[in-house]
């Protein structure tokens, strides 16, 4: 596939029937094609196997909208999710469906700033722009969306989201007390009986722990793709894994799990061929931060367009996701909700205090990627993950770690001097 | 012949480096297409290498450099081929504002550069002096004359112009405000110096370290420490490219 004929496939009818501006909405189809295809099929030597991946992009407004259509019209329920504390477990159980609601793009933050301040984070805008400016297929696609209280700009832009779409919202506890793992046990049981009122079914121990394995084993999956990528040369560049992390929160999870395995198998072959993506002297790079959400490259296009590789992504789209599983075979139903719970609670995300575990989670995967080098990166506006960046500069010093704070929105008017910041932290590295 | 060529925000500067020695040096202000002016500025010479760093490093390798680096490589080398002693470079450009921490080899250990806004850089300094009315050379001079202490507390350049402006329409004289506006520069570029760590010899580099007032008040907020201002900052980064081209053919 070259750039030239790389589009995102348009389906106007779908959209109209979803009450989308449409109009607008294909003037952003053909933008996303156009920067898809200068940011990824430009790149060499890539897997075969990313074709699949490609093609999830082609059909991203189209092919998986219909796929969640079709299971809704089953009676199924699609649950808009935004955050990695979803227990998706549950609402396959219940045959139902997770999405992940894209926020990563400029071209939703106005929608949002006509109705919430300006300075809070871009991933929140850029989420609320979809809906606000209906804008997005998914988020018109859904029975509800799945809010948590990880963060104050999250917490309170729900209420306002819940005047335009259903959002139901979980407490997320902010420490890890056994007095908090309680709670959310609760609120894990509670969120149980949402989803099967909404699916009109009860989720049964048999289809829970089935949920279980799929769960595990799209985990399984992305941890096999995450080692295969520290292999040294790489072969697999970093900002094609994104991609894969990214498509791991909107894809049919048996199918997605099917060709991740492929992609992998590919890999092996290539490791033991000595195929590479890029120089044998690239400097390895290590990201750890905030979740990059969907269409959000920036970083990665920078560092690999600069000539370095990105070996790692210790964030919610990346390790954070899948790097814990669950017990299979647990036997009841209240050993497997705590079970869950124990799961979810191991989350190292920065709301946590303290989040201690989040330090050595970092260093553990730096040294497992066998980087060179690590940019923490946040968003603008988010307290928690800058905050908690000092704590991870101080580590990094004591280990002598290269180490590079960017923090950024998803205008472009900071590009210019991120690529130069990038090229000299590169430069630092190979010295 | 070596030739290192810096694409800068407002100028382009060319150094000439032949058997270990900086033999010519130009500086222009940009216009419109500086690549194709830098290209007519090395029109006299025959260089075996040429290196470009700075804004439109990119586009100068498009056209006719063999390589780029970038500004903050391009300071430390200047800066160490010059005075090897020196273990932090201060650089205040047009655009952005940078200090960087150098090792013994003369390597980049660390760097910081400013936020993305103009404040702290070259470009606030003109706009205050605009405002002022204050042609650029004599801006620094005088707020030197000035012995009031009047503060200026926003780091927005439009906050902080809007702010200078009422200073002025309370009949506070100019040569204060002049103060005033050097000494928020001056405590930004302290603030990068105190969170990155300085060592024991700060030098200068870029085109605002030819304002003398800049350079007293960094100087007169750092203890123990030796400022030092090259006898050419303006073109310390084109300098550091061109000891970069002499060492690429070297390898
Ligand atoms: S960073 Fe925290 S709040 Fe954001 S998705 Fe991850 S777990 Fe959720
Ligand atoms: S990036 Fe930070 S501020 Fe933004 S949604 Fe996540 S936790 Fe909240």
């Amino acid at each position: 596939m070259n750039t030239e004929n790389f589009e995102i496939k348009a389906y106007p009818e779908m959209w109209e029937s979803l009450n989308m501006d449409v109009e607008r909405f294909d003037k952003m189809r053909l933008m996303l094609g156009e920067i898809y295809g200068k940011t990824y099929l430009t790149q060499k030597n890539r897997p075969n196997s990313m074709a699949y991946f490609d093609n999830m992009i082609a059909e991203i407004h189209g092919g998986r909208i219909q796929e969640l259509l079709n299971a809704k019209k089953e009676g199924k329920p699609v649950v808009g999710t935004f955050c990695v504390y979803i227990p998706e477990e549950i609402v396959l159980a219940a045959g139902g469906v997770c999405v992940g609601l894209c926020g990563g793009s400029q071209g939703s933050v106005p929608d949002a700033e006509k109705i919430l301040p300006r300075n809070i984070c871009p991933m929140v805008k850029s989420a609320f722009g979809f809906k606000a400016g209906r804008i997005c297929p998914y988020f018109q696609a859904v029975d509800f969306v799945y809010g948590e209280t990880t963060c104050d700009a999250k917490k309170k832009t729900w209420e306002i989201l819940n005047q335009m779409v259903p959002t139901y919202v979980m407490e997320i506890p902010q420490t890890k007390k056994p007095s908090a793992v309680d709670m959310w046990l609760s609120e894990v049981k509670d969120f149980k009986t949402k989803v099967e009122s909404i699916a009109g079914s009860e989720v049964t121990l048999d289809k829970l722990e089935e949920a279980v394995k799929v769960m595990n084993n799209k985990r399984k999956a992305l941890q096999r793709l995450n080692n295969l990528r520290h292999a040294d040369p790489t072969p697999i560049s970093g900002k094609d894994v994104l991609l894969i992390e990214q498509i791991a929160f909107y894809d049919e999870p048996v199918r997605f799990v099917a060709k991740v395995n492929s992609l992998c198998d590919e890999l092996e072959q290539r490791i033991a061929d000595g195929v590479t993506v890029q120089d044998s002297s690239a400097a390895r790079i290590m990201v750890a931060g905030v979740p990059m959400a969907l269409p959000n490259w920036k970083l990665h296009n920078l560092v690999e367009g600069a000539g370095g590789v990105i070996v790692n992504e210790e964030s919610c789209i990346g390790t954070r996701y899948y790097k814990d599983l669950m017990k299979e075979n647990t036997g009841d139903m209240e050993s497997i909700l705590k079970e869950l719970t124990r799961r979810y609670m191991q989350i190292d995300c920065s709301c946590f205090t303290p989040n201690d575990e989040r330090i050595d989670q970092v260093l553990k995967e730096y040294k497992e990627s066998g980087a060179h080098g690590l940019i923490h990166y946040s968003l603008q506006f988010c307290h928690t993950y800058n905050v908690e960046e000092v704590k991870i500069r101080k580590a990094c010093e004591k280990q002598g770690i290269p180490y590079m704070f960017i923090e950024s929105d998803y205008s472009p008017e900071d590009v210019g001097q991120i690529q130069t910041r990038v090229e000299a932290f590169l430069e630092q590295i190979s010295e | 012949m070596f030739i290192g060529v810096d694409l800068g925000s407002r100028t382009i500067k060319v150094v000439v480096w032949q058997d270990g020695k900086l033999v010519d040096h130009k500086i222009e202000e940009s216009g419109f297409e500086p690549h194709e002016q830098a290209r007519a500025m090395l029109l006299p010479y025959q260089p075996r290498q040429i290196v470009a760093t700075g804004y439109g490093r990119h586009l100068a390798k498009e056209h006719f450099a063999n390589k780029v680096i970038t500004e903050i490589k391009a300071h430390g080398m200047g800066i160490h081929t010059l005075l090897p002693d020196v273990t932090t470079v201060v650089d205040i450009g047009g655009q952005d504002s940078k200090v960087i921490t150098l090792n013994a080899k003369g390597q980049v250990a660390n760097f910081q550069m400013n936020d993305k806004c103009a404040a702290g850089t070259g470009r606030f300094l003109e706009i205050m002096a605009a405002s002022l009315a204050y042609p650029l050379k004599d801006f620094g001079p005088a707020a030197l004359e000035s012995d009031q202490a009047v503060q200026i507390n926003s780091m927005c350049t439009v906050f902080a112009e809007s702010e200078v402006i009422s200073l002025k329409n309370r009949g506070v004289p100019r040569q204060h405000i002049a103060k005033a506006v050097h000494s928020s520069v001056a405590d930004r570029i302290v603030a990068m110096l105190n969170r990155i760590g300085f060592g024991e010899s700060v030098a200068f580099s870029g085109g605002v370290a030819n304002n003398p007032c800049i350079v007293q008040m960094v100087r007169d907020r750092l203890e123990n420490v030796q400022v030092t201002v090259p006898e050419n900052p303006s073109i310390i980064g084109a300098l550091g490219a061109a000891i970069a081209a002499s060492q690429v053919s070297k390898s």
